[in-house]
């Protein structure tokens, strides 16, 4: 009933993992994505289902449906994350997820690897990224295997 | 003569039915459980009467050192009453020379007319106050002021409604404009109309401003709230209120 209210108190509430002290990997765009990896390895899939389920890592699920039988609430504001590696390669994930405004300009998923040009960020947040690269990885090799 | 008043009169019963019918607007009451819009509606089950009962009280105790209360001015015979007050703020301030909120108008009196300290921002009495007047629009149109002094605050409220920000980059037309009556996780997102506040909300077990309100949008996408004395509220309040011109007044309301 009230996850999303509870959800910014929880995320206020708990220490927030730290992406500020790694510096911002470079990442080259291509197209509509990014080839290479940002770490320069490929991410653990299941570490990645968990970002995306954990409505308070990944808040995927705030606007997104999928493949989670065990998250009960999931929102209808975006496209089932189901079947999302059988639409995209991994490249088009990872920009998808880095800055999705690349990719429609009025998106409104977040940018999750990005800390430029947003506005008024709140300083337990500025200069942060929504997820690390390793991250980005690891949910980027997960949505590849949502072939269907 | 008499024929053309009847057309006349038909395309404007048709119009204004077509007015009516095209009126999306919806009250965030709306899409409550039924138990909850049933608190909201019954006084004996609204917690939010407990502070209008506290308000009324505060309204006839002599404050500051004027020693004056609300109620010395504010008679019938004087000032008038309070019904349909709330249903015009924000409004222009001409003692201040710019638009204020209710919440801005009582600190006014408080300070000018009372000449006693103003009280804090978010506080028992200043809710209580404010839910006691507000009350007294209950079931009024919204009639936010036709005047060209609030224009230049309007346009900034829309602008800041209108803007991306925080954390997770979103505006509040995104959410309230372009996916209101979507579900946001398991919360259906409402059209953002200002009409029952303050509010008793289930999950702050108290009664809250609409700025509370509209710094939990703010820290919801991970911007920094403004602080309560910030003209931005005042300019987002506006704004909200223009465009629920003729909604009905539902305060003091309840909200999950
Ligand atoms: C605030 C809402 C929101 C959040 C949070 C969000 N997204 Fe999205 N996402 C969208 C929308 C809307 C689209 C549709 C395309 C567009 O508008 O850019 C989309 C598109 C996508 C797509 C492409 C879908 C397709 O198959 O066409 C993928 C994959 C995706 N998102 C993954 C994610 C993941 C993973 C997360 C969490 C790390 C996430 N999204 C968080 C709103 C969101
Ligand atoms: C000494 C007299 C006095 C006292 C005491 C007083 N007011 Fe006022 N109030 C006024 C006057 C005069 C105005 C008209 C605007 C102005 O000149 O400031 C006003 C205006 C208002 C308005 C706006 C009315 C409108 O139509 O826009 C509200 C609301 C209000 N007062 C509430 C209160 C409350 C609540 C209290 C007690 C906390 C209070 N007032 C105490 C004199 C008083
Ligand atoms: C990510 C989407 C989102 C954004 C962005 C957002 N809000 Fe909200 N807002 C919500 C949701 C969801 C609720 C309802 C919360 C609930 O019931 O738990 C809400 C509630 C409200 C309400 C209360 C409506 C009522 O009926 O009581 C107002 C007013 C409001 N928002 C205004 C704003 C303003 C102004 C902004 C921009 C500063 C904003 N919101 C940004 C999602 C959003």
């Amino acid at each position: 009933m009230r996850a999303w209210p509870l959800l910014a108190v929880a995320l206020l509430a708990c220490p927030v993992p730290s992406h500020a002290d790694e510096e911002l990997r470079s990442f080259l765009i291509v197209g509509d994505a990014i080839p290479d990896t940002l770490t320069g390895k490929p991410g653990d899939a299941a570490r990645g289902r968990t970002v995306v389920a954990t409505r308070q890592q990944g808040l995927c699920l705030l606007c997104h449906s999928g493949p989670f039988p065990e998250e009960r609430f999931q929102g209808n504001l975006a496209p089932s994350l189901a079947g999302a590696g059988g639409r995209w390669s991994e490249a088009q994930l990872r920009l998808r997820l880095v800055d999705a405004q690349r990719l429609n300009p009025d998106t409104i998923m977040p940018p999750y690897y990005k800390v430029s040009g947003l506005q008024r960020v709140a300083p337990a947040f500025a200069g942060k990224t929504l997820l690390s690269a390793e991250q980005i990885e690891d949910v980027v090799a997960y949505l590849a295997t949502l072939k269907d | 003569m008499r024929r053309l008043a009847l057309v006349v009169l038909a395309v404007f019963a048709a119009t204004y039915a077509f007015a009516q019918t095209a009126d999306k607007r919806r009250s965030g009451y709306a899409d409550m459980d039924a138990s909850v819009q049933k608190m909201q509606d019954d006084d004996t089950a609204n917690p939010a009467m407990l502070w209008v009962q506290e308000g009324e009280a505060l309204w006839g105790k002599p404050v500051g050192s004027a020693n004056l209360a609300c109620a010395d001015c504010h008679t019938p015979a004087r000032l008038g009453g309070m019904a349909g007050v709330a249903a015009r703020y924000p409004a222009w301030s001409p003692a201040l020379g710019r638009a204020i909120d209710l919440e801005g108008r009582l600190q006014l009196c408080r300070t000018l007319h009372q000449k006693g300290p103003a009280l804090a921002d978010e506080s028992r009495e200043l809710l209580a106050l404010t839910a006691f007047v507000a009350r007294q629009s209950r079931g009024q149109p919204v009639a936010s002021p036709d005047d060209r002094r609030l224009d230049a605050t309007l346009r900034s409220g829309e602008t800041l409604y209108k803007r991306r920000q925080g954390q997770l980059n979103l505006s509040c037309a995104q959410c309230h404009d372009d996916n209101a009556g979507q579900k946001l996780a398991a919360v259906t997102i409402p059209q953002a109309h200002p009409t029952a506040y303050p509010l008793y909300r289930l999950e702050w077990q108290a009664l809250g401003s609409l700025k509370r309100r509209l710094r939990n949008c703010l820290i919801g996408v991970r911007a920094e709230p403004y602080p309560y004395s910030a003209p931005e509220y005042v300019a987002l309040e506006l704004y909200l209120a223009k465009r629920a011109q003729g909604m009905k007044v539902e305060a003091p309301g309840v909200r999950p």
